[in-house]
């Protein structure tokens, strides 16, 4: 068994011991990088020197008998979206290829406090918008299942890391779907935590209201332990709330035996799901009910409106967030023979086809005149999705659903089709507007040997019980053990 | 039809930066003048992942002057995005507030040529200041600094209320006195830290129905804003005379030429593509907030003004002067309550010798260095007889150089007049004794002799009798 085999949770009680060093955890990750990142593309950068420096601190305090906590030690990978000190921080965007923060974030800084050595920054799609890695600006990230597919988006860097094993956890960010969808094509579990319960401070913004960090691992307790060391409050951010994190492993194992889980009539309605996807999500749904578990239909009538919803307010967030990327004062300046010319020219070129598509759409729906018609309207409906879960949450603990429609695409499939791309997020998109948790871990296979995700949407602040949930799941399946076909170089 | 058959409508925006020592969204400094780009970090630079947090200060700043101006406090008020590009504006939109402000529906009043009018406050907002562009610098390019970037503002808008251009100057003196007086905004209109724009129409007289109204940018004195208001209605009725219409449209005031021109039209106009700040919560203003501050809200300009009329009697000129500056009435009133003589003649000192000696010297009431406790022992001196006014004047100069008290200065100088009847009877005695010609033009009816022996009393005494007492004791002796 190699290290990299380990979870973060193993790897950490082996480091505690001694029998493993976190250098040598460190090393095991940069090995299949070199061996591997050539083909999967989930790195932009990678941080030998840094990375080697902080295994060292974390050994040397294991010595001296200061832990600084389970996954001290535990080298981790991070979405290109969270701010580095020294370390260039690019959104996936030409724009940034050679912006260098002068700060970490506030969840970089929990994360050095826990003790994660940070391997390196994930690919993505530039800034967050997209659903597949192929809207970076570098490189698309490639499926570690399947080297022709799509590991999802847009944290689909950390994902393949994760599922290839070139990191034991990861940090992504998710607005849309883009921590659970990546989540769901490679065979991993990604948590998207509740609005407000991790800080947003030193996240490159997509949207706002929306964006939330969280973590992407090969396990549930992984999913835990590694929430548990970012979930805290920071009057850094205003949106973060003041609401304390429990033990997230504390009741883990306690099972879903008398639990109330709800299904979604709306979300099996749904055209253009996958037969082997909603077989599988039936089939996981019927395990959890034979673990205990009731399960209950359920309404969430306005569901049907969630994409259009959310393709409004987010834009109309993004189009004033990347106002900031104007050439003035950092990132890529075009020169031009006037003002105008520089910032057209700047953008023109720092922006790619998706980026420049969504604030167009942004300013369109904030515009004199559509404003009402559009953005308003978009906000109102997002209050009635909202009251759907509310409704629901009354008489149930959770609510099941496939986190995407289909298994991982190939590339370049839906890349020239955004309307089918976005079809992606019909699942994962509801949870963002509501502000809700909601988790991906793997439930079954497609005959194409392709993961397939659940997701789990938890009452607000309700993370521990989504994690008990899929904990459950997971004890009993094998799925989340399995390894993609790599092969040797 | 001409100027004088046309009524202009007139309402005013006033931006007053508050006087917080940090920004509104970050711990920057707010400090005026240092080098370009020393107050800024990672939020007022609009850095990549930075975030706002509210200063709370500015709130309570703000609601002061909602309060004061009689304004209802929105208990939930929403901040807004107002996105447009400018090099100084980093994160490419400003943090405002806009469909729902901190403060609405107050009103100032202020005195006109018909009397006190009230003019409506129609809302107060909050929001940042941009940064300043800075286009000759050398080197043909166009350099940014933004220290100003997130200094906090309160935008004031007034209801079209206001009827000619000396009473849009009168709202906004009082509106500045306001400020000052609330200790959050130092008034001064030069150095932008309280701006002003103004909507003006026109209408003809008795018509109900407000005419096209255009907006009036850069009005940076009290000078200009009155300037600018005329050139502008002017510049209105003539087109409207002329056969014209008037434009709905931005203008420029410019100062050196004394009038306004096009900045941009209406379908040049912005679209700022306002939305609610995803960013930062609603503000909730908590329970008993308002309430606190209003307790602490100082006694207003214009409720001071009355008072220094109706209780110390004052002219209105002397009122106005002292309640002009905040720290000279509270003086003021100091100084009176221990002297409690007539406050005209204590007025008269303010107004006299203190102003010109502060205004030589460049001494604000902070800095004086005597107390009111010997300001008031100056003027019993005078009122006693013991100091001659002129003497009272040296004296003056020396307290308000060295800060000692009077009557030490005044015994050092030798300026105390005598008071001592018998030694003033001597002296009338001995001066009689020497001048009997004189005496005898006076007893023969040349009244005018009687100058001649005050002079040659005082003079027997150094200066130091009292005339009064010196003019009596001769006119006892010479038989009246």
């Amino acid at each position: 068994m190699e290290p990299t085999d380990l979870s973060m949770l193993e790897l950490g009680r082996k480091l505690g011991s001694g029998e493993l060093s976190s250098v040598e955890a460190v090393r095991a990750c940069l090995a299949r990088v070199d061996r591997l990142d050539g083909r999967v593309k989930a790195f932009l950068r990678v941080d030998r020197e840094g990375a080697l420096a902080q295994a060292e601190l974390a050994d040397r305090r294991r010595q001296e008998g200061r832990r600084a906590g389970p996954l001290d030690g535990v080298p981790v990978g991070l979405k290109d979206l969270f701010l580095t000190e020294g370390l260039p921080t690019t959104a996936g965007s030409r724009i940034l290829e050679s912006f260098v923060a002068p700060d970490d974030g506030t969840v970089v800084k929990l994360l050095r406090a826990a003790g994660t050595p940070i391997l390196g920054k994930t690919n993505m799609d530039e800034f967050a918008m997209g659903s597949s890695t192929e809207n970076s600006a570098f490189f698309p990230t490639r499926n570690p299942w399947n080297l022709e597919l799509s590991p999802g988006g847009s944290s689909g860097g950390s994902a393949a890391a994760v599922a290839a094993r070139m990191a034991f956890g990861a940090l992504g960010t998710d607005t849309g779907g883009s921590i659970r969808q990546p989540a769901a094509l490679t065979g991993t579990v990604g948590l998207k935590p509740t609005y407000g319960r991790v800080s947003r401070l030193g996240v490159v913004a997509f949207a706002s209201s929306l964006d939330q960090v969280g973590p992407m691992t090969r396990d549930v307790p992984d999913c835990a332990a590694l929430l548990q060391a970012i979930a805290v409050h920071d009057p850094g951010d205003s949106t973060s709330a003041p609401v304390k994190a429990p033990d997230y492993l504390a009741e883990i194992e306690a099972g879903v035996k008398g639990m109330k889980l709800g299904l979604p009539r709306e979300y099996l309605e749904l055209p253009g799901m996958d037969p082997e996807v909603r077989a599988a999500v039936e089939a996981a749904t019927l395990a959890l009910e034979k673990m205990g578990a009731q399960l209950v239909p359920v309404s969430l009538p306005h569901t049907r409106y969630a994409l259009a919803t959310y393709y409004l307010i987010a834009p109309a967030e993004a189009s004033s967030n990347l106002a900031r990327y104007d050439g003035v004062r950092y990132g890529l300046r075009v020169d031009g023979r006037n003002l105008l010319a520089m910032y057209g020219r700047t953008r023109d070129q720092g922006f790619g086809l998706e980026v420049k598509r969504r604030i167009m759409l942004g300013t369109y729906a904030l515009s004199a005149g559509y404003y009402d018609a559009y953005y308003l309207k978009a906000q109102k409906v997002r209050t009635l999705i909202k009251q759907d879960f509310v409704e629901a949450f009354r008489t149930v603990d959770a609510v099941l659903s496939p986190t995407s429609p289909t298994a991982a695409f190939r590339i370049g499939e839906k890349v020239s089709d955004p309307l089918a791309m976005y079809l992606n997020d019909v699942f994962t998109l509801p949870c963002n507007l509501a502000g809700l948790p909601g988790l991906s871990l793997p439930c079954g296979f497609t005959r194409a040997n392709l993961p397939i995700g659940l997701q789990i949407l938890g009452k607000p602040w309700d993370e521990a019980r989504v994690l008990r949930i899929a904990r459950a799941f997971e004890r009993e399946h094998d799925f989340h053990r399995r390894t993609p076909p790599l092969g040797a170089a | 039809m001409s100027v004088a058959d046309f009524q202009p409508v007139i309402g005013l925006e006033v931006h007053a930066q508050l006087l917080t020592r940090s920004k509104i969204f970050c711990g920057c400094s707010t400090e005026f003048g240092a080098a370009p780009n020393a107050h800024t970090c990672l939020v007022c630079l609009g850095m990549p992942g930075a975030l706002p947090v509210l200063n709370e200060k500015v709130v309570e700043y703000a609601v002061r002057v909602g309060r004061a101006l009689e304004c209802r406090i929105n208990p939930v008020s929403i901040w807004a995005r107002k996105n447009y590009f400018y090099p100084d504006l980093p994160k490419g939109y400003q943090i405002s507030q806009y469909d729902q402000p901190l403060c609405e529906h107050g009103a100032l009043e202020i005195d006109t040529d018909d009397g006190p009018r009230r003019i409506r406050i129609l809302r107060i907002h909050l929001e940042e200041d941009a940064g300043k562009n800075v286009h000759d610098a050398g080197g043909g390019d166009s350099l940014v600094d933004l220290n100003r970037s997130g200094v906090p503002l309160i935008e004031i808008v007034s209801e079209p209320d206001i009827r000619s251009s000396a009473e849009a100057a009168e709202y906004l003196k009082a509106l500045r006195d306001v400020l000052v007086y609330l200790g959050v905004n130092d008034g001064n209109l030069e150095e932008g830290s309280f701006r002003c724009d103004a909507n003006v129409s026109v209408m003809p007289k008795g018509s109900a129905k407000y005419g096209q109204r255009v907006e009036l940018k850069n009005i940076n004195s009290f000078r200009f804003v009155q300037k600018a208001i005329d050139y502008e209605i002017g510049r209105q009725v003539e087109l409207i005379e002329s056969g014209g219409k008037v434009a709905m449209e931005t203008r420029l005031f410019d100062a050196v030429r004394g009038e306004t021109r096009s900045m941009r039209s209406k379908e040049e106009a912005h679209d700022y593509r306002y939305f609610p700040e995803p960013d930062l919560p609603p503000l909730r203003i908590p329970a008993g907030f308002v309430e606190r501050i209003e307790r602490e809200l100082p006694e207003l300009p214009r409720a001071k003004l009355q008072r220094f009329i109706a209780s110390y009697g004052l002219p209105v000129y002397d009122a106005k002067i002292l309640v002009g500056d905040r720290p000279l009435a509270d003086l003021f009133e100091r100084v009176q309550g221990v002297y409690r003589g007539p406050a005209k003649k204590l007025s008269n000192w303010f107004l006299g010798e203190l102003l010109r000696l502060m205004k030589e010297e460049a001494r604000e009431v902070g800095a004086l260095r005597f107390s009111p406790e010997q300001f008031a022992a100056l003027l019993a001196m005078v009122d006693s007889g013991e100091l001659s006014n002129n003497a009272a004047k040296d004296v003056f100069a020396e307290m308000f150089r060295a800060g000692r008290a009077p009557r030490e200065i005044a015994q050092e100088k030798g300026l105390i007049q005598v008071q001592d009847a018998g030694a003033v009877e001597a002296a009338v005695e001995a001066v009689l004794a020497a001048n009997p010609d004189e005496v005898e033009k006076y007893r023969a009816g040349k009244k005018q002799v009687l100058g001649f022996l005050v002079g040659q009393v005082m003079k027997a005494m150094k200066g130091k009798g009292n005339p009064a007492l010196v003019n009596a004791a001769l006119k006892a002796k010479l038989g009246e």
